[in-house]
């Protein structure tokens, strides 16, 4: 727990309870799919956001409805964060009509414009220029909207990381980039693919404010994305978060990760953010034991009802291609 | 009633008109505000709407063209001047693997109207880094719209168009056509996408050419009309979407088709037309399908050589007198 986080301005229950609820959900999500993966009943690419959902927790429940986001190849955590239903975000991985996308999305472009999701994305870093047009389009409509780009230590290092923050900071756009580094892209560390391993730096370079947080920490990422959000509606946007944080598991559902230390990635699971957001709804709200349990029960029910509506979804037919063709 | 007008200043027209009509409208490019921007295209802009919805922008090609297209998914309604379409390049991930993909990806609830105005072609002594024809490559990625308006009535139209329909538009001008003149209506009309016009009717060949090459194409007819031999010039104006229809019915008025374009003739859009017309009006030819392309090499510097890597008049009345056995065929292309 962060010393901020006590006395005068100590968190709500009800923003504790949020906090856990999302990444719990989160958790479930992801662990379970992983099952229906292994069963065969999602193909494709699966990029877990196991151990990150810290980030996706604090970030999303700063926002406020009519702000954007833009996400990554691994992107459920922010789908979820964002309040997406689980049941059309399942639906999707199954490839189902009722999906987000009606089955031509799939994992990696889920997307809720309707809701400001301008979606995941199979392109490493491309979320970041998407996000700045998304601030720039809410300037030119004078809405004080807040866009975030969740990007990774990967994607800092796409040309268009600097191009597009750059465009942000000289129009000073309502924009958050925020920086999961996770100190690998696949199996490739950090130390590899940059000198300087601190990523807010980049942002400070070009003049732009830049933290840097403990991902793992839900609490601790919720008051800084809260406070970067208020100076973006305040005109003094953008603002770059670089957020530390590790996978539990290799790249993707079929990679081992066996470049992973074993010593760190034990040093990374033991500061959990899905146990450390449960750890600070008990201690900080005087929350009982059972009804915690029943959150979680609550939210497996959720999954497995999501699962059941999937399988007995339908899925598009060629007929409703054939007009999608035409259009095209 | 219609006036004469040049083409840099029937685009600013429609500019200035969807920008009047809809506050999303708003313009990013090099150079744009200000300075009016390289063609003159722009100027008096920034005065009329402001440093909001007319802004310079650093030299960050793929940034900027990724900020339009995010700003088109969100609901804004982007034109992003590119300074020539060679520098697109730099964008193609934003063209290629976002704005294009976007629709389906999500099932069809996302669009993404974003307008990319650049321009190409030789003409301007620039060499091999700033006179490419590049139409092909966005022809080949399904879901952008390719524009290439060959006047100036067309160009304000089509843009009007552009900026009141919901896809990805790439919008391909001519370096050497800014100053050129033409007839444009007064007072606000559309051209519909892929509504292909007769430059000029006839009824023994069909020249089929866009952008820069309908110029050399109704030169070239005017010629061989001194000949007698009468050519109708076919601009598809959008080649997407491509008004096959017109062209199917062109060829079966004159039974004879030369295809002009300046884009190097390998993997071209002229031969993605020449496919359609063997495969739907086969019998209708009376003459193997002509194709006048730009040669298959980069652009030289020197004057001749740059003279002799795309179309000429006389190429294009050569390729005429073939398909009406005037002339012997040539042996291949380069
Ligand atoms: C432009 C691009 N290059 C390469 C890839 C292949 N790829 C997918 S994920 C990935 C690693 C990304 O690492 P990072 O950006 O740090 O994100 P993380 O997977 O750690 O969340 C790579 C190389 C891609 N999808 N896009
Ligand atoms: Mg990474």
């Amino acid at each position: 727990m962060s010393a901020s986080a006590k006395g005068a301005n100590a968190p709500s229950r009800e923003l504790l309870e949020k906090l856990f609820r999302t990444a719990y959900k989160i958790r479930v999500f992801e662990s379970e799919g992983i099952k229906l993966y292994r069963q065969g009943l999602i193909r494709g690419y699966f990029h877990p956001y196991l151990g990150q959902e810290g980030i996706a927790t604090g970030v999303c429940a700063a926002l406020k409805e009519g702000d954007y986001i833009a996400s990554t190849h691994r992107g459920h955590g922010h789908c979820i964060a964002w309040g997406a239903d689980v049941k059309r975000m399942v639906a999707e991985l199954l490839q189902k009509e009722t999906g987000y996308c009606r089955g031509y999305g799939g994992s990696m472009h889920i997307a809720d414009i309707s809701q400001g999701n301008l979606g995941a994305n199979g392109i490493v870093g491309a979320g970041t220029p998407l996000g700045v047009g998304a601030a720039l389009a809410n300037q030119i409509r004078g809405s004080d909207a807040v866009t975030v780009t969740f990007s990774s230590d990967g994607g800092a290092n796409n040309g268009t990381f600097l191009e597009s923050l750059n465009l942000a900071a000289i129009w000073n756009l309502a924009f958050v980039l925020v920086v999961e580094n996770n100190h690998y892209a696949v199996s490739t560390r950090i130390e590899e693919s940059t000198r300087d391993t601190d990523l807010y730096k980049r942002g400070l370079a070009i003049g732009v404010e830049s933290h840097q947080v403990d991902g793992n920490d839900p609490l601790a990422v919720y008051h800084l994305m809260k406070d970067a959000a208020r100076k973006c509606r305040e005109g003094k946007g953008p603002i770059l978060i670089e957020a530390k944080t590790f996978r539990h598991m290799g790249h993707h559902v079929n990679d081992p990760g066996k470049y992973m230390p074993s010593e760190e990635l034990a040093a990374w699971k033991a500061k959990d953010p899905v146990d450390r957001a449960r750890a600070a709804l008990t201690e900080m709200s005087g929350i009982e034991i059972s009804q915690i349990e029943a959150i979680e029960q609550e939210i497996r029910k959720e999954f497995d009802d999501a699962v059941e509506f999937s399988r007995n979804s339908r899925e598009i037919t060629i007929e409703e291609f054939q007009q999608f063709i035409a259009a095209y | 009633m219609t006036r004469e007008i040049m083409y840099r200043d029937a685009l600013r027209e429609a500019i200035d008109e969807e920008m009047a009509n809809n506050p999303l409208v708003f313009i990013i490019g090099e150079g744009i505000a200000e300075r009016g921007g390289s063609y003159k295209v722009t100027e008096g802009l920034l005065a009329k709407y402001g440093s909001k919805r007319v802004r310079d922008t650093p030299i960050a090609e793929a940034g900027m063209i990724g900020v339009g297209v995010g700003a088109a998914i969100a609901g804004a309604r982007p034109i992003v001047e590119i300074l020539y379409v060679d520098f697109a390049m730099l964008g193609m991930d934003m063209l290629v693997n976002q704005a294009a993909k976007f629709r389906l990806m999500t099932g069809g609830s996302g669009r993404v109207p974003f307008i990319m105005r650049t321009q190409g072609g030789t003409g301007g002594g620039v060499a091999a880094q700033h006179s490419q024809s590049l139409e092909a490559l966005f022809y080949h990625i399904p879901g952008l719209k390719v524009v290439m308006p060959s006047q100036p009535a067309d160009a304000k139209g089509l843009l009007k168009y552009a900026l009141r329909q919901e896809d990805p538009v790439i919008f391909l001008e001519h370096k050497h056509l800014y100053m050129t003149k033409g007839p444009v209506p007064e007072g606000e009309y559309v051209i519909e996408f892929g509504k292909a016009d007769i430059k000029r009717p006839g009824k023994d060949v069909t020249i089929i050419a866009w952008s820069n090459m309908v110029p050399r194409a109704l030169e070239a007819a005017a010629k061989l009309a001194e000949e007698g031999i009468e050519a109708e010039v076919l601009d598809p104006r959008t080649l997407v979407p491509l008004d096959k229809e017109a062209i199917l019915a062109s060829v079966a008025k004159t039974n004879r088709v030369v295809i002009v374009q300046e884009a190097v003739r390998r993997g071209g859009v002229a031969s993605d037309i020449c496919s359609i017309i063997q495969e739907e009006a086969f019998y209708s030819l009376d003459a193997p399908v002509e194709i006048v392309a730009g040669l298959n090499i980069p652009v030289p510097f020197n004057l001749e050589l740059e003279k002799a890597s795309v179309p000429q008049v006389p190429d294009i009345i050569s390729a005429a007198r073939r398909t009406l056995h005037l002339q012997p065929r040539a042996i291949a292309a380069q």
